[in-house]
């Protein structure tokens, strides 16, 4: 006999009593791990949408504004390219993609277009590996590593990829073109096209997405400087950060780095993805909130009537020899394996709930998180335990002479 | 052994304070065989309880091997009660969802004996009461007789030097009644000192000392038979 055999026997003496603690507590958790797994990966959905939107952070030459980077195809000012470098070196928080670029009017085939100069991803990871340094290691808490995301995340090919920032490789004479500058020319893809007089590979059209893109044509960045004849300078740095990153002041720390260029936020852009994360986890704080007092009432209220119930079996203990010191260890492990049972089993039911409804309810689909597991546990533990303190502590301070006196 | 000075016991009600126990003074001596009678409400149990250092008394001094177990801090006096006092209650208090032999164990799991010890001890307590085929009943599945014989081999699962027993023949038939009387006649015999409150003259009378207490206040306190002589008791 131990004490750990003692409460599970007992508890399984009385398990219809216990079912009704157990459930609330099971659904109280499951309810809340379910949330905080769609919350999840609908934040992440979020923010691969926004993603796909822009940048949300944009590093301008200091006299251009935003207002004229997005009306104009283009702007004449430049700053140097290695402040790029200055941004993947440094130890910043948050930057979740950088796409440098660097644009140019073109005549091709008699009509003008834009071509654009970008740096493909493939190259930041050289030179940060290079460097030691790895920018793109450092996910930021709640914005995450894009490349994370399973299966229906998959970073977009370069078909779909619309105003996503980076792109992970492109060759010195490969292009992109955009939607209208396909049809113009007619070309597609694998076609040969002529530009300043430098053949290039069409390896990918992008879809219609009725922006300036469409007539854009994207090249490897250091190329497009080649063919300006420029040395290596860039228009813009275009920049996904991570929303709880700026609203901590990234763009201050962005500004302070590169002293000589202006840092703007894409206000909208990143108030949107703020407010969406807020609002999830305001969610799952107020179904926490319902849980603990649900929860911790039910459980409270059982373990009372246990102690009530087993006036006598304590008594009993006492005059056997047992100290008070047993007898509250005896209602806490009680509480304790009700707290880890139903954490885990609340766990699973809720990640299940998340699993199954994730795709059907937010639209987007759904894995399992067993970091969630840790968490679930400690919550089911901590409220039962802490509903289980006061009612633990009055079975040990039970008078053993008045629950035996009542024959 | 257990000595009792001057012990009050009284409880306040709304309807005024009533006493429960009344100015006590006892003394018992190793390997005696008291039986407390008097008629219901006159503070038998009240005095049991109180000597075996379950019921804190409002006044006086409760004394066991000269050491005044009121004084002594909660836990080490469930200790003292855990190394030398046995309970038997009439209504055998057996832990309803342990089987027989985890009842025995549970005294001993509480002096921290080990389980394999537990279990071989349980179980030879319980053939020598006569119950080795019942070791994995639960209560419910026994008969009183039987239940009431679980406990008794509880009680000795610690060999304590004193048994306190209130009516432990209470609920019992005759023949049963009969059987456990037997038992503790063999205990008192092995040396253990017996405190049997009762209402039971068959099992009064097979005390060497019968103690009367009426309205809390020890009437008589004298030797049952010439067999023995009882120590001093001072009628209260």
């Amino acid at each position: 006999m131990r004490l750990r055999k003692l409460v599970w026997r007992e508890m399984f003496e009385r398990k219809n009593q216990l079912a009704t603690s157990f459930v609330a507590i099971l659904l109280g958790i499951a309810a809340v791990v379910s949330i905080k797994n769609i919350t999840f990966y609908s934040q992440k959905a979020v923010a691969r949408e926004l993603d796909a939107l822009g940048a949300n952070i944009l590093v301008l030459p200091k006299s251009v504004s935003i207002q004229d980077y997005y009306s104009a195809d283009m702007q004449g000012e430049e700053f140097p390219e290695e402040y790029v470098m200055r941004l993947v070196m440094s130890d910043l928080q948050g930057l979740d993609n950088l796409s440098p670029k660097l644009s140019m009017p073109v005549e091709v085939q008699g009509r003008k277009f834009t071509l654009t100069g970008i740096l493909p991803k493939s190259e930041f990871q050289a030179k940060a590996m290079w460097a030691g340094a790895g920018i793109f290691t450092r996910p930021a808490e709640g914005c995450g590593e894009m490349g994370e995301v399973p299966d229906a995340f998959k970073p977009p090919v370069k078909e779909t990829l619309v105003r996503q920032t980076v792109i992970d490789d492109l060759g010195s004479s490969e292009v992109l073109v955009g939607a209208d500058v396909a049809s113009l020319l007619g070309v597609k893809a694998q076609d040969s096209v002529e530009v300043m007089g430098k053949q290039f590979t069409v390896i990918a059209l992008l879809p219609q997405t009725g922006t300036v893109d469409d007539s854009r044509i994207f090249a490897h960045l250091h190329t497009v400087q080649d063919l300006a004849g420029k040395e290596p300078v860039i228009n813009a740095i275009e920049i996904v950060g991570c929303c709880n990153e700026i609203s901590a002041g990234l763009v201050e720390k962005i500004n302070k780095l590169l002293p000589d260029a202006k840092v703007v936020t894409v206000q909208q852009v990143v108030q949107t993805q703020i407010n969406t994360n807020r609002m999830m986890s305001r969610l799952s704080m107020v179904f926490i909130g319902i849980i603990v007092l649900v929860g911790g009432a039910s459980i409270a209220n059982y373990m009372y009537a246990n102690v009530y119930e087993r006036r006598r079996e304590i008594g009993t203990l006492m005059a056997l020899g047992a100290g008070s010191s047993v007898i509250l260890k005896m209602f806490l492990l009680k509480a304790l394996l009700l707290g880890l049972v139903s954490g885990i089993s609340g766990y699973i039911l809720g990640t299940a709930l998340a699993v199954v409804l994730g795709p059907r309810l937010a639209g987007i689909p759904v894995m399992p998180m067993p970091m969630l597991v840790l968490w679930a546990v400690a919550l089911s533990v901590a409220i039962s335990l802490v509903a289980s303190c006061l009612p633990a502590r009055s079975a040990a301070r039970l008078d053993p002479c008045a629950t035996l006196q009542e024959q | 052994m257990l000595k009792m000075e001057s012990v009050s016991k009284s409880y306040n009600h709304r309807s005024g304070t009533v006493t429960a126990l009344d100015d006590a003074n006892v003394q018992i001596d190793q390997g005696e065989y008291v039986s407390v009678v008097g008629p219901s409400g006159s503070g038998k149990s009240t005095l049991l309880l109180a000597m075996g250092g379950m019921l804190s008394p409002t006044s006086g001094k409760v004394l066991f091997n000269e050491l005044s177990i009121y004084d002594l801090s909660p836990d080490r006096r469930a200790r003292l009660r855990r190394e030398n006092i046995g309970f038997v209650f009439q209504t055998f208090n057996l832990v309803p969802y342990l089987t027989a032999q985890e009842n025995v164990q549970v005294p001993l799991f509480l002096a921290s004996v080990g389980e394999a010890e537990q279990v071989e001890r349980a179980a030879d307590l319980l053939g020598r009461v006569g119950l080795a085929d019942r070791l994995h009943h639960k209560p419910s599945e026994l008969s009183v007789g039987e239940q009431q014989r679980v406990a008794l081999a509880r009680v000795l699962a610690n060999d304590p030097k004193v048994i306190l027993a209130d009516e432990p023949t209470g609920n019992l038939d005759p023949e049963t009644s009969a059987q456990i009387i037997e038992f503790f006649d063999d205990l008192n015999r092995e040396g253990r000192t017996i405190v049997m409150v009762t209402h039971d003259p068959h099992a009064a009378e097979r005390a060497k000392r019968v103690m009367r207490l009426v309205g809390g206040a020890i009437q008589a306190d004298e030797a049952a038979s010439t067999r023995s002589m009882p120590s001093i008791g001072n009628v209260g």
